[in-house]
């Protein structure tokens, strides 16, 4: 299924329009089954298309209740395994179970500023019309490489 | 009013700019293009319209959604020149310079941003021990020095590297000039000028609406192609693509259905990955040394090194393209000497002598979180079969084949490029008469990034003919397209779009495969079987099976020749009409039907560029087995082509390749 809800977590996002997980998914996967119509579950979500899941974990990541794990890929995979993150402000711990029983844990950053925290403009210039068929952007991160001119062979 | 199913509300936007997609190329316009809309309206009283769309939330679109654990391109002390040097060597020396060079001197101002966003960039320390981007160390901008884990490539920890510069983007453009969840599927051409783009129609997958846009300018920015080929794995591993498996060919086969001008469609990208789960191999190659060996334990990279001296030059750089890294592999997959591993148990070996137990620590850290980053399906298959890599090697393969412009690839649209670096203005060659005449001369003709078709501009992936820009450079090229549609608007002012199709037949083609559906669903009692509709899913696996059997894909070690190419052609033709008959009985499949549509129009001009060029010009990635040879004299050009949406057909012919920067600075002399 690559993704699969868990029935004893999922609460489809406690009846909003849509869930988390359906906001997220590239690929525009997960669905609330809301009269349980689909699934015999209602109010919680489902991988309607399973075989076009990428395991790209962003529903995972997003679910405020934890209910969403991943079986991997039946037809390449011995079951038995999991990869299962909590997704913090600024950082992610990663739980690795092998298929053997091992256990890794990992723990990785994954931004330095606060969620939210981007000013996009703050402290840059403002664009100037005479610059705008020249190279370079309205800002200068000191990541412009002018190049050394000798080597255009043509010019 | 609200629509219903089968009877969508229609919902018209005027608007100058429409940005179309969300992934790094959009998200970089979305941030420069606020700023350059300022300035036209304070410096000149022009206050621009500007509208972002996207198939899905940007927080975790694009080819970027689930992470990153580098970023591939990082100039840093390089010279541009150095690496539009590299693109070209990799691609088979035919790509454009004025793009790659003009990449190289703008990507790292992105990469900047991205740090002072919140990315985490990995850090080198005046002892030479590496280190996570949360310690604090000086900022790239400041001087900080990167973790190089190649000659252009940076390690990061980017697990939320899209979430970030999503962030950034969403701030810049504002939340009421975004709208997720619209799949665009065709763009609409000028009623008074079929060489102008006018207006894009899509239409929602949450709601039963369809949006019709009237602009001046558009981003197309879409991302390249996944699934036009039958994957390896076709249970549920079909999901498991290398790249994501929602990059449908969009932005290729809407903008050929607009008339622009394509280019290169016959590369491909076959990527050698780690097998099934098509986890990364850049940091185990280049950070931690290991070596890809066949089943013997043989580095075939030395076994069979005589076979790049085939392909003067470009086997004769100190890192051989792509391809012929490839062609060296399926050598010894052919001969029998399979599986190919990738030795990490020797590697990491190797590393742990000169290493303290904290650095060993640190060392499997980091080969996990290489995976856990931004392919997490490959650890599933290291639980599932119990492979630690400091104990168990694992398979190597090559995948099915990829369309792209962004990675290591150079399929896509022929962009106008930077006019201050001796790029050609005129097309002299032998064959320039075959270029249709409507077409422009030259490399630039006014509006950077912009497309053949008036108004229409494109980034990334859908850039062809450089390639190897990556997340960072894809982000750069939607500023570079930012800038030059504000003044594309500027100039055209007072011009205003007129749709060369009315907004009921738009809304009909689109609403086409749930009128279907709704018509003949009840003529038989199996829902998917039924002799009026066709499914997409079914569709896609007929478009996946001819390029697959005839077309170079896995089922025949990426072999094909001119009369396998004929009967692919007649089987494309007859899809092409089938897809007349897509059905949709829901918003999702509606979705999954235009997706299959696009990859099968990305699929044919594949097909008819590798039919058009009489060579193999990229062996490993495929092979004309009539025409087996790089053939310099006649092939050293780009193949273009232009589709007539109305007659259905493809023109196919080539322009002239220039070098603008000296290329022979590569290349060592022929192994012995």
């Amino acid at each position: 299924m690559p993704t699969f809800v868990r029935t004893d977590k999922c609460d489809g996002c406690k009846g909003q329009d849509k869930t988390a997980c359906m906001y997220i998914c590239p690929h525009d996967l997960m669905m609330l089954d809301k009269d349980g119509s689909a699934t015999g579950h209602a109010m919680k979500a489902y991988n309607q298309e399973p075989e076009q899941c990428w395991e790209c974990y962003s529903c995972v990541k997003i679910c405020p209740q934890q209910a969403i794990e991943v079986r991997h890929y039946a037809d390449i995979v011995p079951l038995g395994g999991s990869v299962q993150p909590l997704r913090g402000s600024d950082s992610i711990m990663w739980t690795i179970k092998f298929r053997n029983g091992t256990l890794k844990r990992f723990k990785f950053p994954i931004r330095t500023t606060p969620e939210g925290s981007i000013n996009p403009f703050g402290g840059k210039p403002e664009a100037k019309m005479e610059n705008i068929t020249k190279s370079g952007f309205f800002n200068q991160e000191n990541g412009y490489r002018a190049g050394n001119p000798a080597e255009l062979i043509r010019k | 009013m609200a629509g219903e199913f089968g009877k969508p509300e229609v919902i018209q936007e005027e608007v100058d700019i429409l940005l179309i997609g969300g992934g790094m190329a959009c998200c970089g316009a979305a941030y420069e293009i606020m700023r350059w809309a300022d300035a036209a309206k304070k410096e000149m009283g022009i206050d621009l319209k500007i509208k972002l769309v996207d198939k899905a939330a940007m927080d975790r679109s694009g080819a970027v959604a689930q992470g990153l654990s580098a970023i591939n391109t990082y100039i840093g002390e390089q010279d541009p020149a150095d690496y539009a040097r590299m693109v070209s060597n990799d691609l088979m020396g035919i790509t454009r310079d004025d793009l790659a060079y003009d990449l190289g001197r703008h990507v790292d101002e992105s990469v900047h941003l991205f740090e002072e966003w919140g990315l985490p960039i990995w850090k080198t320390d005046e002892n030479g021990e590496r280190h996570d981007g949360s310690k604090g160390l000086p900022a790239l901008k400041d001087g900080g020095k990167p973790v190089r884990s190649g000659k252009w490539q940076i390690m990061i920890n980017g697990e939320s590297y899209k979430w970030i510069v999503a962030e950034a983007a969403k701030k810049a453009l504002g939340m009421d000039r975004i709208q997720e969840r619209i799949f665009i599927v065709k763009l609409v051409n000028d009623k008074n000028d079929p060489n102008r783009v006018a207006g894009a129609v899509g239409f929602s997958t949450r709601d039963h609406s369809v949006h019709v846009y009237k602009f001046k300018a558009c981003l197309l920015a879409a991302g390249g192609c996944v699934n036009l080929f039958r994957p390896r794995s076709v249970g549920e591993g079909q999901g498991r693509a290398w790249y994501p498996v929602w990059n449908a060919g969009s932005t290729y086969a809407m903008a050929a259905e607009a008339g622009a001008e394509l280019t290169m469609m016959e590369n491909r990208f076959v990527p050698a990955r780690f097998k099934d789960g098509y986890g990364p191999v850049g940091a185990w190659f280049l950070l931690f040394k290991a070596k890809a060996v066949n089943a013997l334990g043989e580095v075939y990279m030395d076994r069979n090194k005589e076979m790049l001296n085939d392909y003067p030059p470009y086997g004769l750089a100190a890192v051989p393209a792509s391809c012929l890294r490839n062609h060296l592999m399926l050598k010894e997959m052919k001969e029998g000497r399979g599986p190919i591993y990738m030795d990490t148990v020797s590697a990491l070996a190797k590393l742990r002598e000169t290493l303290s137990p904290r650095e060993v620590k640190h060392l499997e850290a980091e080969a996990w979180e290489d995976f856990l980053d931004m392919c997490i399906g490959q650890c599933g298959i290291w639980v599932g079969e119990n492979i630690e890599p400091e104990k168990k090697n694992s398979e190597l393969m090559p995948t099915e084949p990829y369309l792209l412009g962004s990675h290591s690839g150079c399929c896509g649209i022929w962009v106008s490029g930077p006019e201050d670096l001796g790029a050609p203005k005129a097309e002299e060659h032998a064959e320039a008469s075959k270029v249709p005449g409507h077409l422009p001369s030259g490399w630039n003709w006014g509006y950077r990034s912009m497309t053949t078709v008036k108004g229409l501009f494109t980034a990334g992936d859908g850039v062809g003919a450089s390639g190897h820009k990556f997340s960072s450079g894809s982000h750069a090229e939607g500023r570079i397209c930012a800038k030059s549609m504000v003044k594309f608007c500027i100039d055209n002012k007072d011009w205003k779009p007129e749709l060369d199709t009315d907004v009921n037949t738009l809304v009909d083609q689109i609403y086409q495969p749930v009128r279907t559906y709704l018509e003949h669903k009840d003529y038989t009692t199996a829902i998917d079987i039924n002799p009026h509709y066709i499914t997409p899913k079914m569709l896609q696996y007929r478009l996946q099976k001819i390029m697959d059997e005839y077309v170079a894909g896995v089922a025949t070690y990426y072999t094909t020749n001119a009369f396998m190419l004929k009967v692919a052609e007649e089987k494309l033709e007859m899809l092409k009409e089938d897809a007349m008959k897509m059905r949709a009985k829901d918003l999702h499949e509606l979705l999954r039907a235009w997706e299959n549509y696009h990859r099968i129009i990305t699929a044919e001009a594949h097909m008819k560029h590798i039919q058009f060029r009489e060579e193999s010009r990229y062996p490993g990635f495929y092979y004309r087995m009539d025409k087996n040879f790089v053939d310099e004299e006649n092939w050293k050009c780009f193949v273009n082509s232009v589709y007539n949406k109305d007659s259905k057909q493809w023109t196919v012919f080539k322009r002239k390749h220039v070098d603008l920067v000296d290329k022979s600075k590569l290349f060592k002399a022929a192994a012995h």
